[in-house]
């Protein structure tokens, strides 16, 4: 029996809410966090290092009664750009989303460029997506560009 | 909040570059305009930079305004820890626009989306400096009588120079043909080349400076190779005279070319370059005046 089976045997399944599936097993705490999951009042269940054949080894969020909107959810391209969204609703998957990286982000990441004035004054980040395909940001104050995969959540 | 503001290259168009050179045009003709009288222009320095202070401040006495402000953060707030936002909301509360330098990269942007006043950038940290390119510009449509297709040569360091990244990207407009000459430790960044290429703007690039490589030059853009830039002192001793213009070098170059700096120089241009009509580097800086009018009266909506 395959883990993902087992998992779903173990865990409850969900009746109302969200599973956040295909996350790379080193990006689930990073996740966790950027969803601010530990403040989180709702039942919630991770797994972790389960078998996926797209990702050797993934990581796997249920979380009840808790629906994320496209903002929200976009956010967690950052760390993880092909995480798969599913909103349970009466034990029934009703929507399957890809997340997507947003155009712009807002106050999530933190700038690479030391001179930068967006880590000498108290002031929210803002990067600009420049080349998607390339995975490149461009911070709308110093106008450097950094590559997704280089960047420090704030 | 939002006001009109002037803080990098790359938020201009084509049309707008050149409208603003065409206001300039006129400026040119009669720099003295009495358009901003008993209007008040901030003038904040928080690095100095006595040629961009003292170029915006005649722009702004020029066209009949007064001046505030500090030319050096060490006279200001900013020492005591102030925030460039609350230096900012102060001032803005007694100028109508503020010119302002700052050694952080996004500084102005930041002011510019704090004030309710106009911010000009005049120079952020190594990101821009949009006056100084629209100086350069301005040279170079005036002694070439156009912006389009021209032959391009930038030498010296091009890794660190910012005037010469955004010079590169203004002229993306205009068809342009670039020469990077520059020691492979100061080439011309990735970033930039493949803007080029994405942009289709042709180019070739080179370790050697020598009469050859200028001949076919409509313009050649001299920018001084600093010792602090290698991390390999011998490296600087090997190329720092490889990288210098004399007038001996200027005998077979076309008629047209014109030889700009954005200035200081220290010994990249011979003294000897002085005297031939094809150094432009004097006037340049003096266009800096009439595209700094230009630029005052734009960011506050005034028509000349």
């Amino acid at each position: 029996m395959s883990n993902e089976k087992k998992l779903a045997m173990q865990v409850s399944a969900l009746c109302n809410g969200t599973v956040i599936d295909h996350i790379p097993a080193d990006k689930l705490f990073a996740v966790v966090n950027l969803l601010n999951i530990p403040e989180m009042k709702h039942n919630v269940t991770i797994g972790n290092n389960l078998d996926s054949k797209k990702l050797g080894k993934k990581g796997l969020i249920k979380i009840a009664d808790r629906f994320f909107t496209d903002d929200e959810i976009n956010k967690i391209s950052i760390v993880a750009p092909n995480v798969v969204l599913n909103t349970i609703r009466d034990y029934k998957v009703v929507e399957k989303r890809e997340v997507k990286m947003p155009n712009e982000i807002h106050n999530l990441i933190k700038c690479n460029n030391l001179n930068c004035i967006t880590n000498n004054e108290p002031m929210p980040t803002h990067f600009v997506v420049s080349n998607r395909d390339a995975h490149t940001l461009k911070c709308r104050y110093c106008e450097k560009e950094v590559n997704i995969n280089d960047v420090k959540l704030l | 909040m939002k006001s009109k503001s002037f803080v990098s290259i790359n938020d201009l168009s084509r049309e707008k570059i050149l409208s603003l050179l065409e206001v300039a045009e006129k400026f040119e003709a009669n720099p003295n305009r009495d358009v901003l009288a008993g209007k008040i222009v901030g003038s904040l320095f928080f690095e100095p930079s006595t040629r961009t202070r003292l170029s915006f401040e005649t722009a702004a006495n020029r066209l009949g305004a007064s001046v505030i402000g500090f030319s050096d953060a060490a006279t200001s707030s900013a020492t005591k820890g102030e925030t460039l936002k609350d230096t900012i909301m102060m001032v803005s509360s007694y100028a109508d626009v503020i010119a302002m330098r700052h050694k952080l990269e996004g500084a102005a942007r930041y002011a510019s989306e704090v004030s309710p006043v106009p911010i000009i950038n005049a120079g952020d940290g190594a990101n821009q400096h949009p006056s100084q390119t629209m100086l350069d510009l301005y040279s170079i449509k005036k002694t070439q009588g156009t912006l389009e297709g021209l032959n391009i040569h930038l030498v010296g360091d091009l890794k660190y120079g910012r005037t010469v990244h955004s010079l590169l990207h203004a002229m993306r407009h205009f068809n342009p043909t670039f020469h990077f000459i520059a020691p492979s430790e100061l080439r011309m960044p990735e970033e930039y080349r493949l803007f080029c290429k994405e942009n289709n703007i042709p180019f070739t690039e080179t370790t050697e400076f020598n009469e050859e490589v200028i001949a076919n030059a409509d313009i050649i853009y001299m920018t001084r190779v600093q010792r602090e830039r290698f991390s390999d002192i011998m490296e600087y001793e090997k190329v720092k005279n490889c990288y210098r213009l004399t007038n001996e070098m200027l005998a077979n170059t076309k008629d047209n070319l014109r030889i700009l700096h954005p200035l200081p120089r220290v010994n990249e241009i011979a003294q000897d370059v002085d005297d031939n009509p094809k150094a432009y580097y004097f006037q340049q800086a003096q266009n800096g005046l009439y595209v700094r009018e230009a630029i005052i009266c734009d960011v506050l909506g005034i028509e000349i």
